[in-house]
């Protein structure tokens, strides 16, 4: 059973942080929501959730000494929205600094055509996954997102999505896992993939 | 591709459903909980919940119940109704709310919009605008036409305003609008389609979504207001949850059709 495992939401300035909790409940897991580096040092795995804005979220992160405890973490980490763009190099939001550990940059969807509205904002699909976050999964699955910008197609790129053009919906290096999409949102879907970090991430 | 999105809409008074269904499995037909999670594991993309009681007492049951919603559904929600400023929003959205729909709130202050988008984030701003054709200018399949005098309304379609509903959906769009919900007065209730006409106007000249309502009676309107009208999602109350057009079927006609849904 995993229901003894100790899972970190880590807490920060960003939004939606709730339905992560929530989520993880419903797995049967009681998590704990913390900025304390301690803490989340000691959890068995870590999920890096939000909402928000890459500048404001980011300097909070930095104010608070997260941005080290975040990069520094060897146990499997999931970021998921804001927490997977962050993860990554440079944000063009705001033109912001981020915390590098995906060496790829965060670029604005440029719509092709009117239908593209900017935030995306609805259900699409996942293909092309390569990692354990989506075990059992069927070759087109629909998840939920709502965002503007997105991460190109580069090496961590762990599944693809088609808006505008194809893109990075799931990324995976080492410990490091993250979605674009919101699992927690997600319907029975999302379910899979929160229960397949908790209970697979890091074996691969 | 982004999916076409099947939105039910349950009115809550006291804590229970308004309306009656006839979904004779469930423990209780008026739970919003055990509906929602049926509409879900139907394959509803989104829910909506809004709240039609008027009183201060009512309120608190709205917000106790949106913290049940949040804990138990895995889908996306929004809640409307009776939110009239900011503190609103934020004791909702706080509880475990997706997005709010304002409605009367924004006719009669629009800044409320740049206030929810500026604290919270466009994403959870939908501004709900109930409108009406008043005037004898139709199409020729019997649609009222953009360009005929839509007037949109307050106080759950009782007060006229001086707004006109391009204008107002525009505006709205500008001051940080994550999506319009526009229902028509014309074809609610009337169950032959939704405003499709208006609807692509509105959809083609927005940069936010467009969520179509009132209308719907058959799974064709469905499909007319995806390709004709162009919208983006589109929300129905009684044809769900009195069992007329079941979730799963829709979808599947949809997809026979040619629109991208989510199976």
């Amino acid at each position: 059973m995993y229901s003894n495992m100790k899972v970190a939401i880590i807490k920060y300035n960003a939004g939606n942080i709730g339905s992560v909790v929530n989520a993880v409940r419903r797995l049967g897991i009681e998590p704990v929501v913390t900025d304390d580096a301690k803490e989340i040092g000691e959890a068995d795995r870590v999920i890096f959730p939000g909402q928000g804005e890459a500048r404001s979220t980011m300097a909070y992160l930095k104010e608070h000494g997260l941005d080290q405890v975040i990069v520094n973490l060897k146990q499997p980490v999931l970021g998921i929205c804001i927490g997977m763009q962050l993860l990554c190099r440079h944000s063009e939001e705001y033109d912001t600094d981020c915390l590098g550990v995906f060496d790829v940059d965060v670029k604005r969807f440029v719509p092709k055509v009117h239908e593209e509205k900017v935030p995306q904002m609805g259900w699409n699909t996942v293909e092309q996954t390569r990692s354990a976050l989506f075990d059992g999964f069927g070759e087109r699955e629909f998840v939920y997102f709502i965002h503007s910008y997105y991460v190109p197609l580069c090496d961590h790129t762990a599944a693809v999505t088609d808006y505008v053009q194809p893109y990075s919906s799931a990324l995976h290096k080492d410990n490091f896992y993250a979605t674009q999409f919101h699992p927690e949102k997600s319907g029975s879907v999302g379910e899979r993939i929160l229960k397949n970090f908790i209970t697979k991430g890091g074996v691969e | 591709m982004l999916a076409k999105r099947i939105i039910p809409c349950l009115d809550i008074k006291d804590g229970q459903t308004v309306k009656g269904t006839n979904f004779v499995n469930l423990r209780q037909a008026g739970d919003p909980i055990e509906l929602g999670k049926l509409y879900s594991e139907q394959g509803a993309d989104e829910l909506v919940y809004l709240d039609i009681t008027a009183s201060h007492e009512g309120r608190k049951t709205f917000t106790e119940l949106v913290k049940r919603i949040a804990r138990e559904i895995n889908i996306p929600f929004t809640v409307g109704g009776g939110i009239n400023e900011l503190k609103d929003v934020d004791r909702l959205l706080n509880a475990g709310a997706d997005k709010v729909s304002i409605n009367s709130a924004a006719l009669k202050r629009p800044e409320l919009i740049d206030e929810i988008a500026k604290n919270f984030g466009s994403q959870v701003c939908v501004v709900a605008i109930d409108a009406k054709c008043e005037d004898d200018m139709v199409h020729e399949n019997g649609d009222p036409n953009i360009d005929g005098n839509w007037v949109c309304y307050i106080n759950g379609g009782r007060v006229p305003t001086q707004y006109r509903l391009l204008d107002w959906a525009k505006e709205a769009n500008e001051r940080g609008a994550g999506e319009i919900l526009f229902t028509s007065m014309n074809h609610d209730g009337v169950k032959r389609g939704f405003a499709d006409v208006a609807l692509r106007k509105l959809a083609d000249t927005l940069t936010i979504p467009v969520i179509a309502s009132g209308g719907a009676g058959a799974k064709e309107h469905f499909r007319d207001t995806f390709l004709n009208g162009h919208s983006d999602a589109a929300l129905a109350a009684s044809v769900f949850h009195f069992g007329e057009i079941p979730i799963p079927e829709l979808k599947r006609y949809l997809a026979d059709e040619g629109v991208n849904v989510r199976l």
